[in-house]
């Protein structure tokens, strides 16, 4: 069940270096929520504080409270591990497992956790999650060729395939097209559509067009300078973000000012 | 500015539920898996320092008996001198090394300014791989061919030096044949460094500025301005940690002198004339199997010094080579 | 007037080689003389040394190869100076300086590997192939034209072996631990240090890693005559954990940060994912890392003249007994020398069997064994780079 995601007093640091400051916003399930701003604003480093991702950097962590389904995934004892079982995510880049096959790349989830899984099971769950991912057509006939053998927006898809394949309640994109040609990027959107049936997603991208097309609400976020905190400004439904903000620098980001 | 943040308007959204507002950065229980593999990685690094640390313990412990019975620490005349046993080995491991730097390193740099500057670009890679082969043959091969091969061979060079230059004490002395002296000793131990510093002088010309070197062409220097003016003063801290490393190599090395050289134990400076000179591991390696304990302690009280002093050599270096290439 | 700047000179002058020369890149429109003017100073070099050998009758080929450079150097110089000006004449005499300092270095090279091969390929093959590979030193004595390095080459592998698993857990491990844990805070420190400490035990003289297993055994056991194989890969892998460290963090630092975020992104504990996709998409490098490794500390001599000394028969047993390795076998017999023949013909006492006398056998059974060595060696670096060539995966795009 896609479920909502509840942000307080939230902030992000490296270190010593407060990188996004107190941002307090709620996600709507199965929504797409789109994640604009300029570029070092604190976007991608707050999309990757709602799975515990963050903490792959040395010395990053955040304080505050992210509740997923109504638990908080910075409370005490939680295991971020868990956390990323149950909130996906997509990356810029394409990065399927080179040494994998396609059908191992969607199995990968349930496979490098050593979980145990019958040969019907993994057949119909590497064909749900390509179906999911609009790509089993393309590729049921050679599901045993490596995984990066496909064409870049086919490796995307993949990756998507992927993350749901572990069946998350939310699935989290990080710029998942800027690494793509236009039709690779159609592909993605329509593909985003039809998975706000299932998933709640939050999506960073770097183009408002983009935003426009697949969000339902779109946030935008924006710093004062360099070294200072990242902010959310503000965050609306993206038909009124996008005609009519009431914050003066979403208008001047949007109507291309700066950014 | 915080609080111009959007508040959620949604009728059907849940109400959040009053989580308290903890500070979360809280460490969180950890997987066995990861405590084990974790342990298992820091505990491994850690053995590294043990090892280096063990080595020296454990070279102490054995050359105690050698240390404690010295002429040095008892004050006992009739004891046997460690610095007296020490100094002649000593001097022939340094003296051997040097005479190898001397003939390793301008020939190395001219190979490295080969490959990073002078030969065509498609062939860098083979010819460098030409240098590596060198390093991957075994010193015992070395020593057989400098014992079989080189020596005679260096013959007529060395008569020549010591007919005509025998003033210079270097040359100086009776030379006869076969030249099992440290002259041939130490052109094997030159050819057994060439690798390594010519594989660091050329990784350092190889990350000299591209565009230092535009700029000297486009101002119409030669090939050899640009290198004497750009190359050069960009790798000379490069040369010197590899030199460094060379020596380090060669002050160690035991089969080359072991399997050429006819040892003696003086200071003399003639390096053509036999059995004047002997290193601290060939010594080592040559009498180590019919060793009394009391000889085995000393052998290893030479190793112990052999051990600091490439020691700190090779941490000098180490420590150029870090600063060159992080800047 | 050269020796000022060619901007000036140029201005007056045409480019000689039509409108290419200026894009050639500097200087390219002075006054340079083609290739054939090298050639010909080089020639006059030759002639005027083999005339001066000649003369003083003692021509021959290396002496005439090394008067001939050293001439050219002169008299190429020379030359250049008068026809180009005094920058170029620089310019080519340091170019010949390090071609030189190249060819030099070929020298030992190609007769190294011609010596090993042409001395060594004889008692390989004679008197039936493989015999030598075969057969061990049980009852060869004196000259006696028989024996073999069977025993040798168990003994080197075995010991190798034993020093490849102390060594390749230890520093992949530790390679482990500097990529993957060693990012932040105190490890981060502690990972400076060990870096630094592998790069200086790089430099540890194979005799004293010896005189360490020696101590380590002799005061483990309290027998001062111990000699074990085990000892010999104790000490070896002292040698080797460095190299493994180095080149193996090296691998797995070319492993993207990408997978590894796709892995935990899966919601993969770090541990797992380390195993299954860091060390898998990295294995065929680290394959060849550890084949570099061993073929590095396979041909070392010094270590194991200390700990485990030699025997002329096979033992397979790590943790009993004397051993004999290849590379100490050819130390023992180089050192042996020439052998004294006394009659044609020798028993071996232990079989009985009647053989041929040689008085060089000791040296040739040396060169034999140094090609077996050589051609493990090379085995080992070919492979290693088959491995890393074939099996790599496509990380990039």
């Amino acid at each position: 069940m896609a479920q909502a995601i509840n942000v307080e007093d939230l902030n992000i640091y490296y270190g010593d270096f407060l990188a996004v400051e107190d941002v307090n916003v709620t996600i709507q399930p199965r929504s797409v929520t789109a994640l604009i701003g300029p570029s070092g604003c604190g976007k991608s480093t707050f999309l990757r504080t709602l799975n515990r991702m963050h903490e792959v950097i040395p010395g990053a962590y955040a304080k505050g409270v992210v509740e997923i389904e109504g638990s908080n995934i910075y409370g005490n004892g939680v295991d971020p591990v868990n956390v990323r079982r149950r909130v996906g995510m997509v990356f810029q880049k394409p990065n399927p497992f080179p040494t994998m096959s396609i059908r191992d790349n969607v199995l990968a989830g349930v496979k490098l956790n050593n979980k145990r899984i019958s040969r019907a099971a993994a057949d119909e769950l590497v064909e749900s999650s390509l179906r999911g991912a609009n790509l089993w057509e393309e590729v049921k006939d050679r599901l045993d060729k490596p995984g990066m053998g496909l064409s870049g927006g086919q490796q995307q898809r993949l990756c998507i395939a992927r993350a749901i394949s572990v069946k998350p309640e939310v699935i989290l994109m990080d710029e998942p097209c800027s690494a793509l040609d236009p039709i690779s990027t159609l592909a993605i959107e329509d593909l985003i559509h039809e998975m706000k049936k299932d998933f709640t997603i939050v999506i960073v991208t770097h183009n408002m067009q983009q935003a426009s097309r697949v969000s339902d609400r779109t946030g935008f976020f924006n710093i004062a300078g360099t070294g200072k905190p990242g902010h959310l400004i503000e965050i609306d439904d993206t038909e009124r973000m996008f005609t009519n903000p009431s914050n003066k620098q979403t208008e001047d980001y949007i109507s291309g000012r700066f950014g | 500015m915080s609080s111009s943040v959007a508040t959620p308007s949604s009728p059907q959204q849940d109400p959040p539920a009053p989580a308290a507002p903890t500070t979360t950065a809280a460490r969180t229980a950890k997987r066995p898996g990861d405590v084990i593999f974790s342990g298992l990685s820091i505990g491994s690094g850690l053995l590294i320092f043990l090892t280096l640390a063990l080595v020296f313990i454990f070279l102490l412990i054995r050359s105690w008996p050698a240390i404690q019975t010295s002429r040095e620490l008892t004050g006992n005349a009739d004891a046997v001198s460690l610095v007296q046993y020490v100094a002649p080995l000593v001097y022939g491991t340094v003296l051997a090394a040097l005479l190898a730097l001397l003939m390793a390193v301008p020939i190395a740099v001219g190979i490295a300014l080969f490959i990073s500057h002078f030969a065509p670009r498609s062939l860098a890679t083979p010819l460098g791989f030409l240098i590596d082969l060198l390093a991957a043959v075994p010193s015992v091969v070395f020593g057989l061919w400098g014992g079989v091969w080189l020596v005679p061979r260096l013959e007529p060079l060395f008569f020549f030096l010591n007919e005509h230059l025998g003033w210079i004490p270097l040359f100086g002395g009776t030379v006869s044949a076969p030249m099992r002296n440290m002259a041939s000793a130490s052109v094997v131990l030159a050819v057994m460094i060439l690798p390594i510093i010519t594989a660091v002088t050329r990784e350092i010309f190889l990350q000299t500025p591209r565009l230092q070197e535009e700029a000297a062409l486009a101002l119409g220097a030669t090939r050899w301005e640009t290198i004497k003016t750009v190359v050069l003063p960009f790798g000379r801290s490069g040369v010197v940690s590899a030199s460094m490393l060379g020596l380090g190599r060669a002050l160690g090395e035991t089969m080359a002198v072991l399997m050429v050289l006819s040892p003696g134990e003086t200071f003399s400076l003639r390096i053509l004339q036999v059995g004047q000179h002997n290193t601290i591991a060939a010594n080592i390696a040559s009498h180590s199997a019919e060793a009394t304990p009391d000889v085995m302690a000393r052998l290893i009280f030479t190793g112990l010094v052999l051990f600091v002093f490439t020691f700190i050599i090779n941490a000098i270096a180490r420590a150029i080579v870090s600063r060159t290439t992080k800047s | 007037m050269t020796s000022t700047s060619a901007a000036p000179r140029d201005a007056g002058t045409p480019p000689r080689g039509g409108s290419h020369a200026l894009m050639t890149g500097s200087g390219a429109a002075e006054t340079r003389l083609p290739w054939w003017h090298l050639a010909m100073t080089a020639g006059i070099a030759l002639v005027v040394s083999a005339v001066i050998l000649l003369l003083l009758g003692v021509f021959s080929i290396p002496a005439l190869v090394l008067l001939g450079y050293v001439l050219h150097l002169i008299i190429g110089y020379t030359y250049s100076r008068v026809r180009e000006g005094r920058r170029w004449a620089m310019d080519r005499f340091v170019t010949l300086l390090v071609f030189g300092a190249f060819a030099v270095a070929m020298i030992p090279l190609f007769s190294l590997l011609w010596e090993v091969l042409s001395r060594g390929i004889h008692k390989l093959i004679t008197p039936a192939p493989l015999q030598f590979w075969t057969t061990d030193m049980a009852g060869v004595i004196g000259g006696m034209d028989a024996g073999g390095i069977s025993h040798a080459i168990v003994g080197t592998l075995l010991i190798t072996l034993g020093a490849t698993l102390i060594s390749v857990p230890i520093g992949l491990f530790t390679s482990i631990f500097l990529v993957e844990y060693a990012r932040y805070g105190w490890q981060k420190v502690l990972g400076r240090g060990i870096t630094f400490l592998v790069d200086v035990m790089t430099g540890i003289p194979s005799i004293v890693a010896g005189l360490f297993g020696l101590a380590l055994f002799i005061t483990i056991t309290k027998d001062p005559g111990i000699r074990i194989g085990f000892m010999g890969s104790v000490a070896l892998s002292v040698l080797m954990i460095p190299t493994v460290v180095r080149s193996s963090e090296e691998m797995l630092r070319l492993v993207p940060m990408e997978l590894r975020e796709a892995a935990y992104g899966l919601g993969v504990p770090k541990w797992l994912t380390i195993v299954r996709v860091v060390l898998r998409t990295a294995i065929a490098g680290l394959t060849t890392a550890v084949t570099l490794a061993i073929a590095r500390v396979i041909g070392e001599t010094a270590p194991l003249l200390l700990t485990v000394g030699s025997v002329p028969m096979l033992n397979t047993n790590l943790f009993s007994g004397r051993m004999q390795t290849l590379p100490t076998f050819i130390n023992s017999q180089y050192g042996a020398g020439n052998a004294v023949c006394n009659s044609d013909v020798m028993t071996n006492p232990i079989s009985g069997i009647d053989y041929a006398c040689s008085t060089s056998i000791n040296f040739d059974r040396a060169w034999a064994a140094a090609l077996t060595l050589i051609i493990i060696v090379m085995v080992l670096n070919i492979a290693a780079r088959l491995v890393s060539y074939f099996f790599s995966p496509k990380l990039g795009r």
